[in-house]
């Protein structure tokens, strides 16, 4: 266990652990949108900053990659901490106007007004949907395309992800919710990724429970008889 | 080709090589570096090939295509040896006349010669003409005299004796060492020192390890290493064995831009030949060591020049960026430990392994010491590359190198580090010219980008323009970095077409502050520095395009105000014809009747300068 302090509050934290994560735990409350305990932290939103003070120096950098280290002492709540993530958080506002969480969040931190001009955005690039997709589900089906301003996460070629096998973790994991996934009869469709997948008819029940697609990927991947989805997992059970 | 397996070997065959060429031997080099290529070296190359073919194939004059000579202001340039006779602006049709009279006759023909612009004076020889005399060209000296084709020209002017020290002479803790005392700090923009980066990745644990040269190059502006590779690739070949074998690495990899085909051309030429020589590859000169090079391309992005971002391309990810709290030259490419250094950096080692550290200490300032390569560009009469002690003054390398400013024009600022840097204002030009001094100021060394800029150029422009570039560039993970250029840029050209309030000032402020520490690397750590720089030292020139509406060095635009001078104007009704918006009127002058003057009317004036430029009696004037 590596020993340090978080705020003057001495703290614990597993070897191979990041900062939030043992500050999440611990009761600090640090913002965050781009961290997920289902994946590899990935440092995109810049909302969890701290200021750490390692051997007599002191920087400003993400909790969630910072690996915790003998001795260091992580500061939630400087000025300086405070500071930049409040102009953060009008840089998001003013790229997603619309979103509620973002809305809370910026009351909560004391933003009040946005001073830019306000684009028309609805995702906040934080990438969960695509880092779910590779590193839980395996499928990947996702991925960021374009740099800068033009950043975006689509499917591949702006054209039907074939890769997706429309489970919905992309959906459930967004923090934003801005990633929809509709049922229609025999077809569940998630627009944002242009994917319409035929869905299976369990033989008990009659009910339409999962793509085709997806259940031939489970079957093929855990090895499993060719009769073994043919019913739905509450008949199984 | 034979092998060398020994350094003894290796002296023999230079012997060999050298005996072969008379000192006195007619030799005609053409500069062939991608400055000379714009102004058409190609076709003064192929009239030298032509005319040595019909009248000289036993002669025994040589044509050589070297690399860039720096002056390419002034490209074509030819040399003529042995007397070394430096021609410049060579066009194809002189190529006879230098050949008869020079080449045959030692006769010299003035109307090429460098002439002084102040005094008329012409100059003969390549080291007495003002643009090299304040250069120290210990690295780049040697461009003029190989045929980067060729390894034999390089082993010629005394190429991997270095090499042959480092692998038979020296341990790898004691080049190391050497390498720190030389106090070598990276030219890529970082400064770090290189001999505490080699330690650091000899001593991290791991047999597998990485030696990269990042030829990525994307400061807009900067080709030193472009040059480098082109001209003399093997000494950065020779400087990447040094190292790898200091370090304990057995591959290296070239980074090079996509946008370079010459330099990938002639690195690949040189790696070859360094391999069938047994100057790379397994068994190098028989030490035992084995050590080979690949060579990996860019895909057009700017960001991967950024280290980390360079092995995520190397290993075929996306060119992102990632944390550092864990070092490179810990775990790098492939998570194992990498040392990558700039083009330039590789290019030193040889000199301080031949010549010493005690040598190369010499020559600098206390904290920077060596030599570094600056691309010397915009406003400024001699444009090119130039390679300059640390500690030359901003002053010497604009004035007495540089030649000044054109058209008489007051010099207004210098540009330093590319988009990473920042404007240095004229009241600072004796600032002497170090990683450390220029970071002081708020701009940076950087990758050796120049820009000199006079009084026709905006400030707000300058800012705008590399906000733009680094708001493309940025990768766009962070967003302190993208929307923090993005926005940055939203209010620079909202006050370069008078839109500016006087709280965009201190937005500026804000917003660099954050993409500067909020950001993960380099690119948006740096990215504010055009602005904030400019801010700091030209703010009544923001205040001018936010307050008055006007831009003082006439670029934006949009402040321009387009005005007819009643006297000056004939009525001649040009500009009325030129004017896309149809919005000047006037009454024509006719045979007996003299006209009334033109008027331009602002509402529908979109400044586009037509009328400027069509007017013959120069009665349009601009605010």
């Amino acid at each position: 266990m590596v020993s340090f302090t978080i705020d003057g509050q001495p703290v614990e934290g597993k070897e191979g652990t990041h900062i939030l994560e043992v500050a999440l735990d611990a009761g600090f409350e640090i913002p965050h949108l781009c961290y997920n305990e289902s994946v590899k932290p990935y440092g995109a939103c810049r909302l969890c900053l701290v200021e750490v003070n390692r051997k007599g120096r002191s920087r400003m950098t993400t909790s969630c990659n910072y690996p915790v280290m003998e001795g260091i002492e992580v500061f939630t709540r400087s000025e300086k901490v405070l500071r930049a993530r409040r102009i953060i958080m009008e840089l998001l506002l003013a790229m997603c106007p619309g979103d509620k969480l973002l809305q809370e969040m910026a009351l909560s931190m004391g933003v009040h007004e946005v001073r830019f001009k306000k684009d028309d955005k609805d995702c906040i690039l934080c990438g969960l949907c695509a880092r779910v997709c590779d590193e839980v589900v395996g499928a990947h089906a996702i991925q960021f395309a374009f740099r800068g301003d033009r950043r975006e996460m689509i499917p591949p070629f702006q054209e039907e992800a074939t890769q997706c096998i429309a489970c919905g973790a992309c959906v459930v994991v967004c923090p934003v919710n801005v990633i929809g996934m509709k049922e229609e009869g025999d077809e569940r469709t998630i627009p944002r990724w242009k994917r319409t997948l035929k869905m299976k008819q369990c033989k008990v029940c009659g009910n339409y429970f999962a793509p085709w697609f997806q259940l031939e990927k489970f079957r093929e991947k855990a090895k499993l008889p060719k009769d073994f989805f043919d019913t739905c997992y509450t008949c199984r059970s | 080709m034979i092998k060398l397996s020994s350094p003894q070997d290796l002296d023999q065959y230079r012997y060999q090589i050298l005996s072969h060429r008379r000192p006195d031997q007619p030799v005609i080099t053409v500069c062939g570096g991608t400055g000379c290529h714009a102004s058409g070296c190609h076709a003064v190359v192929d009239a030298f090939k032509k005319v040595l073919q019909e009248k000289a194939s036993d002669n025994g004059v040589a044509l050589r295509v070297t690399g860039c000579h720096g002056f390419c202001e002034r490209g074509p340039l030819v040399v003529v040896h042995p007397k070394k006779i430096f021609y410049q602006k060579v066009k194809p049709e002189d190529v006879l006349e230098i050949f008869e009279e020079t080449v045959l006759n030692g006769k010299i023909l003035e109307g090429l010669l460098y002439e002084h612009p102040a005094t008329g004076k012409k100059v003969v020889f390549e080291e007495e003409i003002p643009f090299y005399q304040k250069q120290k060209r210990i690295i780049f000296g040697n461009n003029g005299s190989i045929d980067p084709t060729r390894i034999e020209d390089y082993l010629a002017v005394g190429g991997y004796r270095a090499l042959a020290k480092a692998l038979f002479s020296m341990k790898p803790e004691e080049i190391i060492r050497e390498v720190k005392k030389a106090n070598l700090r990276g030219r890529g923009g970082g400064g770090f020192p290189a001999g505490l980066k080699w330690e650091q990745c000899r001593n991290a644990p791991g047999a597998t390890k990485y030696v990269i040269c990042n030829a990525d190059e994307g400061d807009p502006g900067a080709y030193m290493d472009r040059s480098l590779l082109e001209g003399n690739p093997h000494s950065v070949l020779e400087g990447m064995v040094i190292g790898a074998y200091a370090i304990g690495s057995q591959e290296g990899y070239i980074f090079v831009r996509h946008e370079y085909p010459l330099a990938l051309e002639n690195i690949g030429i040189a790696i070859q030949q360094a391999r069938e020589l047994g100057l790379l590859g397994r068994d190098i000169l028989g030490s035992g060591f084995s050590f080979d090079i690949k060579i990996s391309r860019g895909g057009g992005a700017f960001v991967a020049g950024e280290s980390t971002a360079l092995m995520a391309t190397i290993e075929g990810n996306v060119g992102e960026p990632r944390a550092k709290h864990i070092h490179t030259v810990v775990s790098g490419l492939y998570d194992k430990p990498t040392n990558l250094n700039n083009v330039e950096t590789w290019a030193n080692v040889p000199v301080i392994i031949s010549e010493g550290a005690d040598w190369y200490a010499k020559i600098g300032t206390e904290g920077s010491k060596g030599t570094k390569i600056f691309s010397l560009v915009g406003k400024v009469n001699n444009t090119g590359l130039v390679e300059v002690p640390m500690g030359i003054t901003l002053r010497e390398i604009v004035y007495e190198i540089g030649g000044g400013i054109p058209d008489g024009k007051r010099f207004k600022a210098v540009q330093t580090g590319g988009p990473s840097g920042g404007c240095i204002p004229e009241s600072m030009i004796d600032l002497p010219v170090d990683f450390d001094r220029l970071t002081e100021v708020g701009s940076m060394m950087g990758s050796g980008g120049m820009i000199v800029m006079d009084e026709s150029t905006c400030m707000v422009d300058v800012a705008k323009y590399f906000t733009n570039f680094l708001k493309d560039e940025s990768c766009g993970k962070c967003t302190s970095c993208r929307e923090g250029t993005k926005r940055m840029h939203e209010i620079l050209t909202e006050i370069s077409e008078g839109k500016g309030r006087p709280e965009h000032l201190d937005w500026l402020e804000e917003l660099g502050w954050v993409t500067m520490e909020a950001s993960l690397c380099a690119l948006g750590g740096t990215a504010p520095n055009p602005v904030l720089s400019t801010l700091k030292y030209f703010r009544q020139e923001y205040e001018e395009h936010i307050l008055n509406k006007r831009c003082p060095a006439k670029v934006c635009r949009a402040l321009l105000h387009y005005r007819i001078l009643p006297d000056l104007c004939t009525s001649c009704g040009r500009c009325a014809k030129a004017c896309p918006e149809k919005a000047i009127t006037g009454v024509p002058k006719k045979k007996k009747e003299k006209g009334e003057p033109f008027v331009i009317d602002q509402q529908k004036c979109i400044q586009c300068g037509m009328c400027l430029e069509t007017c013959k009696f120069n009665a349009v004037e601009v605010q």
